[in-house]
């Protein structure tokens, strides 16, 4: 017998799998270019803020959805034009999207705290989204969840399959060397900042719109950061990243559970266990220090100066 | 009349604070393999880099076979029918070989089957290569190949070669000038940049000799000799550095034992059972290939990857091989590293504090913790004085200065310190021929005044220039030193390609030398 | 036309002083856009924001008590910044000093002893370091990123000072409410202002700006970090110990962040409750780079950022804007300042865009 608790507990792992599922696979794809965006949480609530604010002012999901892109991808624009263009360290820029992006969004959020959304309408197909488990996992989710999914296979086919990508991986490899033979550095790095931030716009777009649904200052929490961890653990693979992001997504919905099921450990201490596990799975992965170099974007986090 | 496939009219252009190329004019004709000789700094990358479209020249005019021709990027190029292999390869070391050629390539080109396509190539112009290995599984040599494979693929009608022979043994070289030279039967003009003046005069029809970024000469290397071509880049008659007569060498001072290191690093060289040592007043010189345990020997002996056993490194009695640099500076060491900018020097500090930064403590330049600022400026003054550094002053930035007056500042901080033994990698490299020699010379005199000098250099005529004694270092392993007198060139080309019974048959190959 | 940034031979001294002026002018004309967008006389609003608040000698002391944390944690991060050490946990760091430094309070609540406040100040510091030695001991030992560890410590922290104040330390007499006791005189920073909150913290920042100052300029500690930070091989080269130098940036700012936790909590707070810092340990990387990493330059920075905290809260007062305004002036100067940072490196020139070749070349 399946108890009534599980396919529902399922369904919230895979909303609170489903941001860090945008925000890493989006960052992988800067990464790899060779970019080190640390902003990714303030691109994230950023698009939590614009599209819940969107969303609450004309009732349409849609739009909702693309305001949340466009405020992460204007973020990036920001940290590109700072880190690419003007050559600003990409480890304070990143840290002051950060800032700017929690500010900005209280800001903007200030008006609206306390509405609500309706949330997003659900696939419904009769008969087969009523199958247990698989029924509403696979078939009885939203639009968004979906296309996550989507993005995680369209990275790794990008990636690994075209000759963009593959470009893409050599500026991020040895950026003189890219240079040298012709592709345009700073054009593929701003191409992949802008993808970057609008999945993380999705992302936090998602918190708002589908997770919450609501907004609250602050509301990603962490989870920006906890997205450019899981990058690392997925060693800069897409498929990877999506099977950490689900096993957070796991965690901080069990450490929930385990709270509902009246175990006596105070709620603060469970609610560490994602963070704790982000520090642990870090450790885990980058001990090894040759296989964490081979796997890494050589030009990672290197400011490109083209040759006179 | 034949068009000549390239001709350039008058480039010039200005770097801040140099003027790079001064109205350069250079014409190749097609089947033509043509020299591009100078120094380092004379202009020739870039002039080069203007013909491939990496940069832009501020004037001047390109024809190519025939017609104006503006180069705006290197596809660009590469749609003309130019190819080039660069000095730095253009090489992804987490990528395939074929990933490799691809992202180098025209899309056209790399539609389709480019595996088959890249083994065909390099079968029929001997070199082989394997489409599916990764770039850092790749020895020197072989990752050439992929570079002149990539350009091969694009058919070029005018191929650039940026000191392609510096990675590879004398008998690689021979091997690629084979290519190189039925490229040229086919018709393909290939632009051949060096300063390696015999291998110009084995392969070249014409050389075009650069100075401060102007052409000061054209002739025709068959008829010249080494020295007259050298005498044209440098515009002076060639000083060999003064060597006293051969003293009788004094007690050892530097003894290497049973040295074996695993390096951390994956693309690294392992070191195997190293065995020498270095008396008093003599210069030991390691020849060898790039990339064959140069850099792990250089971080071996100067403590930066201290070894396991503390009796491998031996300076003067004191056994140092867990030791780190600080301590063997104590014991009496000295070194150069390779790379002048951020390894021997920090770029952005004043050159007192860069004396400061390997002068602490046998210069007593610390008090307690806290930096003697006079002492440390008075010491980097007495360097400039000493070794003839041009540079307005001590408080001014170690980048400021160019790389020769850079190099005989970190030199001359480490010879002030008095070492017993000093450990030198490249001396010379990218070095003018003014500074070259003095810090030659510098090393000659250390050796005299009783220290014990090791140079692990790749430039074989420096070493035969400044060494008693030559081991030659491959794959790790050190050959056994001999004297000078008693090797030959040809002798150390084979050692330096791993074969370590000379066979008389490679006999003739370097007589030129 | 194009801009083209052309480097200098040299880096532009006046300019390394000269950003952080551009950045905050730029910030100001900003300021006057944003809030016209929000609807107020702009230049009241700057007038209520940036002057006001400083315009009584009250102001100033509370200028003061606010700059405390965040000069002193910046000066803890600028050696940290300096060695590529990214410490971004200061927060985290700044929670755990409070409760070291708060705990003791708690635990000897009936002590009248005077070695109760400098005992206090040396837990505040341990507590700092401890959080930071984890971040340290994974870099060092297992190579783990430090931004992404002592970030995440920040959320531990802040969790661990929950439960305490909800659970085993709440005030027996507090209604329930989540927080400790007050503390008693003898655990409060005496003030030396009188009829002012400004208390002896301020003079502990100013000391700490004195000796970062020296150590930075003259100590081989201080030219290690830099060394380290510009040319990580030449540090090698030198025979610098690396591990040794990330676990001292990382003690000293760890150290600094717990004290700042110790001294608000024993100063302007007085006990221990949900929100001992409004992101004071974020807002000193801010201060840390707008003072240039320099010490003297962070007690200014940390000044100004100071008033943006008094600014917000005026302005939320008076002209009914939310507070979250300050962090936005916050973001936005940190984005001019690495913006006009370039002026340092590179000169701009307004060019047009250079043909490739010039026909009309010289011709010879």
């Amino acid at each position: 017998m399946i108890p009534d608790w599980l396919t529902p507990a399922i369904m919230t792992i895979v909303t609170a799998s489903t941001p860090l599922v945008f925000a890493a696979v989006g960052e992988i794809m800067v990464e790899k270019s060779g970019v080190l965006n640390l902003g990714v949480e303030g691109m994230m609530i950023m698009g939590a803020v614009a599209a819940f604010a969107i969303g609450v002012t004309t009732g349409s999901a849609t739009l909702a959805i693309l305001f949340g892109a466009l405020a992460g991808l204007l973020l990036a624009l920001i940290f590109g034009l700072l880190t690419l263009n003007l050559r600003a360290n990409q480890v304070a820029t990143g840290l002051a999207l950060t800032l700017f992006g929690l500010g900005l969004s209280a800001l903007i959020g200030h008006a609206f705290v306390g509405e609500t959304f309706p949330g997003l309408p659900k696939l419904d197909i009769p008969i087969i989204s009523e199958f247990p488990i698989i029924g509403p996992l696979v078939f009885g989710q939203d639009f968004l969840v979906y296309m996550s999914v989507a993005s995680v296979i369209f990275a790794g086919w990008f990636l690994n399959r075209t000759r963009w990508g593959l470009v893409l991986r050599a500026v991020g490899e040895n950026h003189d060397a890219a240079h040298a033979i012709g592709h345009p550095v700073n054009f593929v790095r701003m191409m992949a900042v802008l993808f970057g931030g609008s999945m993380a716009g999705l992302g936090g777009a998602y918190l708002s719109l589908a997770y919450t649904p609501l907004w609250v200052e602050n509301m990603t929490a962490g989870r920006g950061w906890i997205a450019l961890a899981l990058v690392v653990f997925a060693s800069w693979r897409p498929g990877r990243a999506i099977f950490g992001a689900y096993l957070f997504g796991g965690i901080t919905i069990l450490q929930l559970h385990v709270q509902g099921f009246g175990v006596a450990i105070a709620p603060q201490l469970m609610s560490m266990l994602p963070y704790l596990a982000t520090i642990v799975v870090l450790v885990l992965i980058s001990h090894d220090v040759n296989r964490f170099k081979l796997s890494a974007p050589a030009s990672l986090g290197k400011t490109f100066h083209p040759s006179q | 009349m034949i068009e000549p496939r390239l001709e350039l009219t008058a480039i010039t252009k200005q770097y801040p604070g140099v003027l790079a190329n001064n109205n350069v004019n250079l014409k190749i004709m097609p089947g033509e393999i043509h020299a591009l000789l100078g120094e380092n700094g004379a202009g020739k990358s870039t002039l080069v880099k203007f013909i491939y479209g990496v940069q832009k020249a501020d004037s001047g005019q390109m024809r190519w076979e025939g017609k104006d021709q503006e180069v705006s990027s290197p596809n660009v190029a590469r749609k003309l029918g130019i190819g080039m292999v660069f000095q730095h390869f253009s090489l992804f070391d987490a990528m395939t070989v074929e990933e490799n050629i691809a992202v180098g390539i025209l899309p056209e080109l790399a539609k389709g089957d480019l595996a088959h396509r890249i083994t065909e190539i390099s079968r029929q112009y001997g070199l082989p290569l394997d489409p599916k290995r990764y770039v850092h599984t790749l020895s020197v040599g072989e990752r050439q190949r992929i570079e002149v494979v990539r350009c091969l693929l694009q058919s070029p009608r005018l191929l650039i070669m940026d000191e392609p022979t510096s990675v590879l043994t004398p008998q690689e070289v021979r091997e690629l000038f084979k290519t190189l030279r039925s490229l040229s039967e086919e018709g393909v003009s290939i632009l051949y940049i060096s300063h390696k003046l015999q291998e110009i005069i084995d392969l070249c029809h014409n050389a075009t000799i650069m100075r401060m970024g102007e052409v000061v000469a054209t002739c025709k290397p068959e008829n010249e000799t080494p020295r007259s071509m050298a005498e044209m880049m440098m515009g002076a008659n060639l000083i060999a550095p003064e060597r006293p007569d051969r003293r009788t060498p004094g007690p050892v001072r530097l003894t290497v034992n049973n040295l074996s290191v695993v390096s951390s690093n994956q693309h690294g060289v392992d070191l195997k059972d190293m065995n020498f040592d270095i008396h008093a007043g003599e210069v030991l010189g390691v020849a060898g290939i790039a990339g064959n345990g140069q850099r792990e020997l250089m971080d071996a002996l100067s403590g930066e990857v201290p070894v396991d056993a503390e009796a491998c490194v031996i300076i003067d009695n004191h056994k140092v091989g867990r030791s780190g640099p600080a301590d063997r500076r104590n014991a009496g060491m000295g070194f150069v590293p390779e790379e002048r900018l951020g390894h021997g020097a920090v770029p952005e500090m004043s050159l007192w504090e860069n004396a400061f930064l390997s002068g602490a403590q046998s210069m007593s330049l610390l008090d307690k913790g806290f930096i003697r600022n006079r002492e440390s400026a008075d010491y980097a003054r007495n360097i400039v004085r000493e070794f003839n550094v041009k540079t307005p002053g001590v408080e001014n930035a170690a980048n400021s200065l160019s790389g020769g007056n850079l190099q005989k500042f970190i030199f001359g901080r480490e010879i002030l310190q008095g070492p017993g033994v000093i450990v030198v990698l490249q001396p010379t490299w990218g070095v003018d021929a003014g500074s070259a020699a003095a810090i030659r010379q510098a090393l000659i005199d250390l050796a005299g005044t009783g220290a014990a000098v090791l140079v692990i250099s790749q430039d074989l005529e420096e070493l035969f220039e400044v060494s008693d004694r030559i081991a030659v270092i491959c794959e790790g392993v050190i050959s056994s030193p001999r004297a000078v007198s008693d090797i030959t060139v040809d002798e150390i080309g084979l050692l330096m390609a791993g074969i370590s019974e000379p066979s008389s048959s490679a006999r003739e190959a370097t007589d030129g030398h | 036309m194009a801009i083209r940034l052309e480097p200098r031979s040299e880096v532009a001294q006046g300019m390394i002083y000269g950003s952080p002026l551009v950045a905050v002018a730029a910030t100001l004309v900003s300021g006057l856009v944003l809030f016209a967008i929000l609807g107020v006389s702009p230049l009241d609003a700057l007038f209520t924001f940036f002057i006001s608040p400083v315009s009584s000698l009250d102001g100033w002391t509370e200028l003061f008590v606010k700059a405390t944390p965040l000069v002193l944690i910046a000066v803890g991060l600028s050696f940290g910044f300096q060695a590529n050490v990214w410490n971004i946990g200061a927060e985290g760091q700044l929670t755990i000093g409070a409760l070291a430094g708060g705990g003791l309070a708690l635990l000897f609540f009936e002590a009248e002893s005077v070695l109760l406040l400098p005992a206090m100040m040396i837990a505040g510091i341990l507590g700092g370091m401890a959080w930071a030695a984890i971040p340290a001991l994974l870099k060092t030992r297992y190579n783990t990123n430090e931004i992404l560890t002592s970030l995440m410590l920040v959320y531990v922290g802040l969790l661990v000072l929950s439960w305490l104040i909800h659970g085993p330390w709440k005030s027996p007499d507090g209604m329930n409410f989540p927080e400790s006791r007050l503390f008693h005189d003898q655990a409060t920073l005496p003030v030396f202002v009188s009829e002012t909150r400004l208390h002896i913290g301020w003079l502990i920042a100013l000391a700490v700006v004195l000796t970062g100052w020296i150590v930075m300029a003259r100590h081989i500690i201080g030219f290690q970090v830099k060394v380290i930070g510009m040319a990580p091989m030449a540090a090698r080269f030198a025979g610098f110990n690396e591990n040794k130098i990330i676990w001292t940036a990382l003690m000293i700012s760890g150290g600094l962040a717990g004290l700042a936790g110790m001294i608000e909590v024993s100063g302007p707070i007085g006990k221990i409750q949900p929100m001992i810092s409004p992101g004071y340990g974020f807002t000193a990387i801010i201060v840390a780079f707008l003072g240039r990493l320099h010490p003297v330059g962070v007690l200014f920075a940390g000044m100004l950022m100071a008033l943006t905290y008094l600014g917000g809260d005026a302005a939320q007062i008076e002209l009914n804007l939310p507070n979250a305004v300050t962090g936005v002036f916050q973001g936005m100067l940190l984005f001019y300042l690495l913006a006009s940072d370039v002026l340092v490196k590179y000169r701009i020139r307004l060019a047009p865009s250079a043909p490739i070749i010039s026909k009309t070349g010289p011709s010879k």
